[in-house]
Formats: C-alpha cells, structure tokens, sequence
C-alpha cells in the first residue's frame, strides 16, 4: 500500500532563501504526525509544499500514490482529497457557516444543494457548531471559527488533514475546544499531519513526531522519545524553552543559542 | 483699541518690555472680529451692487422653468440615467477584465491592460467622445451598435473602465491572500476561487469608490451633447442648453443644475456612509 503522504528530497527557495533544506518523511494511512520545531524553520512551507500552495524548487511529493510534483498532474483533483486548516482560519466572511461549508462541495465535488446542505449540517454537528449554521464568520469566536474551518475541510472527504497551527491564533480557553475535535478526529483514523506546539496535545495524540529546524529534520521518532527523552541538543534546547516559557526570555527565535 | 497691559502670559522669561502682547485667547476674538466684519461687508456690497430683479429675470424665470416641465425629468434626465448606468455597466465589466489582465501572469495581458488603462485615465473624456465621432470615417461602414445610445454608452465606458480597472485592481488586491489559498486547498480551480472567493469580496470592498465613480459619470455623461445628439436623445445638459438658446434665458440650466444635484448630493452621501460603515466594520 502507497505511503499516505511520502515526500523525498525536498528543497524550496524563495529567492535566495533556501527554507527547507532536503526533507524526506512518509506519513502512513491513520497516522498522526505532529511536527514542531522553532519559528522560522519551514514547518508552514513544508505543510504547503505537501498540497502545493508552494512550488517545492527539488524534490518529489505524492499522496496516496500520486505524485503531485509530476507537472502533469491535475492538482485541483488531488487537493481534493487533501484538508489544510490554517492558522488563521480562512473563512470566507461574505458567506454564512452553512454557506461556507457547501460552497466547495457543490462548485468542486458537484453535490446538488440538497446533499451539501445535509453534509454540512453533519460536520459542523460534528465539530459541535451546528447552532450556528446561519451566523457569519466574523460573529463567531475564534475557536468556533477554527472549527467551522475544520468543517469545511472535512466535508470534502478528505483522505488527509493538514493542520497549520490550528490553535496558535487562539485565546488560550479557546484552545481546548479544537484540539478535542482534532482529538477525535485522531481516534476516529482520520490521516492527519499537524504543525503545532501543544506538546501535550503531540505526546498524547501523535504516533509520531518531527522536529524541524532550519529547514531540515533533525529528529523523529515517536513523542515519548522526541518529546520525553531528545536525542539532539537542538531539540532539547527549543523543548526547555516551549516547555518552560519562563526562561524564554530570549524569545521565540530560531538561532540556536550557543550551549 | 484699548488693551489691558496685563493680558499677556504670566510666561517669566518671554516677555520683551515695551511691547504688549495678546493673550492666543484674545488674539483669536480678534481674528474671528475681522473676519465677520469683512463677511457683512461682502453681503452688503452684494445686495446693494447686483441688480437682483435682473438676476431673477435671467436665471429663475418662472415660466421659462415651467416649460422645461415634465421633460427635463421625462426625457433628459431619463436620458441621462440611461447613458451614465449603460456606461457604467459596461465599463465595470471592461474594467473587471482589464483588472484581471493587470494581475494576469502572462505578461502580454499585463502590457495590454497598462497600455489601455494609461492612455485612457491620462485623455480628456471630451476627446474620446470627438474620437467615436470620427469612428465611421476611420472604419468604412462600421456602426456603434445601438445607435446614438451605443455611442453615448460607448464613449462613458472607454473612459470608466480605466478607472474601474484600477479600482478593481486594489479591491482584488484587498482580499487578503488567504482566501484564495483556502479556495484552492479546497479543491477549486483559479477561476472558479476567483468567482466564487475572491471578486465577491474585492466588489464589496470597492462600493464605496465605485459610487463616487458613479457620480463622476454621471457629470462626464453631459459630454453626449458633443455627440450632436438630438430629440428623444437628448440628457440633461443638452437639453438645457437648447432650451436656453431658444428662451434667450439661463433659468433652463439652473433646472437642470438643480435636477444633476437632486441625483450627484444623495449619491455623494451615500458613498460617505457606506465608506463610514466599511471603516466601522474592518
Ligand atoms: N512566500 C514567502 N516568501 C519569502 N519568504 C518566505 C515566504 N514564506 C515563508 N518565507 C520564509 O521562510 C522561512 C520559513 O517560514 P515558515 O513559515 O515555513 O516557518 P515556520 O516554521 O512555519 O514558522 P512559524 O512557527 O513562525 O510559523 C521564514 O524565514 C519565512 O520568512
Ligand atoms: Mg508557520
């Protein structure tokens, strides 16, 4: 069986700017990915070369067996069967939730109204917003909003999630809310590949976690050993200070400080 | 005038012995003082100097401005009406596509869309007017389709388009890259993100200009009258004009002043609260 994400080699530029460095993982059919690693190290340009929202400059990426990267490919059918959730949402304000959820439903997988109605109305009960069918986007919260979004994704039956920080534009009571329903979607064998940096919710839901930093992985394994017990200096040092904010005076910054 | 020698600020160090200083407070009663003197002045001169009967008799002439009744509001201002939302309608379109060439990556779209919206936003409407006049006699046996209308629409929609099409460019612009790329990761095609995504809200996002642009179209679609146009085609300027000639009489351009306003002030208005409402709602 094909590899439900498998990505070789991969580089991107913008510019002079070499973001990823050579990053080659698999994710397997009802796997949890989690990755984490500091600002700047290319967790966002990896998860968007893997839907290519981003052109990868080298380097092959297929899902579920079809190579996106081959030029001939139809990208619009493959992304199909890939959600992204992004950090900061994405919904779209000029139409309502329900609207939101049947939009692509009807324009892309040509449900008639009826059907993308009752879908929506199932998966936004599923993320537990289904109150809110008629509101607009601007009138929720953020973490209703987030779910909304997650919704959306998964109305279009996706074979796998990618989630871009889902939680990180959040207030912190708000949080809870989506990871429970990326939780969920986790038990129920949804493929799911997360850039996050609730660690908690990585060492409890992931099956596996990658650690990236300046553009390449430099560890990866299962959380209890990237996240319990870190191999490298690198992880340890981003771990103490996602871990324990309070001595991460020096910022959030990628450079690794001089041990 | 009498001043008070102690009206001048308790500053210690500022003041020069010798000479009195107005407090900024007193300062400005007397600014504002020669300013209403040199108002009244005015109003009095006014109504002294200009011959008001004369006046009256020249620009609000009763019965001349009965006469213009109902057809400055039947024919010119319905005229008027059709040439500036014809024009605008097709001028949005026009200036849609030329926005989406601006933003095109085929690089010959974008030249093409420069060009055009360059060379229109830089002429005076009048000469594209006298230039569709000329249209005829530069292409044997062509014809505005439409007639007098076609041309009048014709010409209010090369100038608008330039216009929109800048306007539309910065609404597109406006939608902020994400939601495309949420369209996309959905599975939708470039065009249909655009339609379904992203114009609806560049549009909404551009209302508030775009109204403006109305009113501005409105005033540039007197411009007809260049056209020669006459009869049931006339708008509102044309008409004035000709009813004044015939009436040796400017009463005739007041209405019609006055009708343009009637359209130009609730519009204008309109376009502040929408602009209001937008900036409230950001
Ligand atoms: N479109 C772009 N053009 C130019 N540079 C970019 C672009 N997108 C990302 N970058 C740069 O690539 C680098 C990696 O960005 P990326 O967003 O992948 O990091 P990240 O690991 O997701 O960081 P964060 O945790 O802050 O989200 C950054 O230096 C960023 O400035
Ligand atoms: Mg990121």
């Amino acid at each position: 069986m094909p590899h439900a994400v498998q990505i070789e080699n991969l580089h991107k530029s913008f510019g002079s700017l070499e973001v990823l460095k050579g990053v080659d993982f698999t994710v397997d059919e009802g796997q949890v990915v989690c990755v984490i690693g500091p600002s700047g190290s290319g967790k966002s340009t990896l998860l968007r070369c893997v839907n290519l929202l981003e052109q990868p400059t080298q380097g092959k990426v297929s899902v579920g067996g079809v190579e996106l990267t081959d030029p001939d490919v139809d990208i619009d059918a493959a992304r199909r069967r890939l959600g992204m959730v992004f950090q900061s949402f994405n919904l779209f304000p000029h139409l309502s939730v329900l609207r939101n959820v049947m939009i692509a439903q009807q324009r892309v997988l040509k449900r008639g109204r009826a059907e993308a109605e009752r879908v929506a109305r199932e998966n936004l009960g599923k993320v537990g917003v289904a109150e809110k069918c008629d509101a607009f986007p601007l009138q929720l919260s953020g973490g209703q909003q987030q779910r909304v979004a997650i919704a959306r994704a998964l109305a279009m039956d996706p074979a796998l999630m990618l989630f871009d920080e889902p939680t990180s534009a959040l207030d912190p009571e708000l949080v809870g809310d989506v990871l429970a329903v990326m939780r969920k979607l986790a038990q129920d064998g949804m493929t799911m590949l997360v850039v996050t940096h609730e660690m908690g919710f990585a060492r409890e839901v992931a099956d596996r976690v990658v650690f990236m930093d300046g553009g390449v992985i430099v560890e990866e394994g299962p959380p209890d050993q990237v996240i319990g017990n870190p191999q490298h200096e690198r992880t340890r040092t981003f771990l103490k200070r996602v871990l324990d904010p309070g001595h991460a005076d020096d910022g959030a910054g990628a450079a690794p400080p001089a041990a | 005038m009498t001043q008070s020698t102690t009206a001048g600020p308790a500053g210690p160090a500022g003041h020069v012995p010798g000479r009195p200083r107005f407090s900024p407070r007193k300062k400005q009663q007397i600014s504002r003082g020669v300013q209403y003197t040199v108002l009244i002045a005015a109003v009095v001169a006014l109504a002294f100097l200009v011959n008001w009967q004369g006046l009256a008799q020249n620009f609000a002439k009763m019965d001349v401005a009965e006469q213009s009744l109902p057809d400055v509001f039947t024919i010119a201002l319905r005229n008027t009406i059709i040439y500036t939302v014809g024009g605008f309608v097709l001028g949005s379109l026009g200036g849609l596509v030329l926005a989406l060439m601006r933003l095109s990556s085929v690089r010959p779209y974008r030249w093409i869309a420069t060009v055009y919206i360059e060379i229109f936003r830089g002429l005076p409407a009048l000469l594209i007017f006298l230039l569709i006049l000329f249209l005829p006699l530069a292409l044997p046996g062509f014809q505005v389709p439409g007639g007098t209308y076609g041309q009048g629409i014709l010409g209010l929609a090369i100038v608008s388009s330039a216009y929109m099409a800048e306007t539309l460019r910065a609404g597109l612009q406006a939608v902020p890259k994400g939601q495309a790329e949420a369209a996309r990761s959905l599975g939708m095609s470039h065009s249909r993100a655009m339609i379904s995504v992203v114009i609806p809200q560049a549009v909404r996002i551009v209302i508030p200009p775009t109204t403006n642009q109305f009113v501005s179209l409105l005033k540039d679609s007197s411009l007809v009258l260049f056209l020669g146009v006459s009869g049931e085609y006339v708008e509102l300027t044309k008409f004035g004009n000709d009813l004044a000639s015939t009436t040796s009489n400017a009463t005739p351009i007041m209405v019609v002043g006055l009708t343009y306003l009637l359209v130009t002030i609730p519009l204008g208005y309109l376009a502040g609260r929408l602009e209001a409402r937008q900036a409230k709602g950001r």
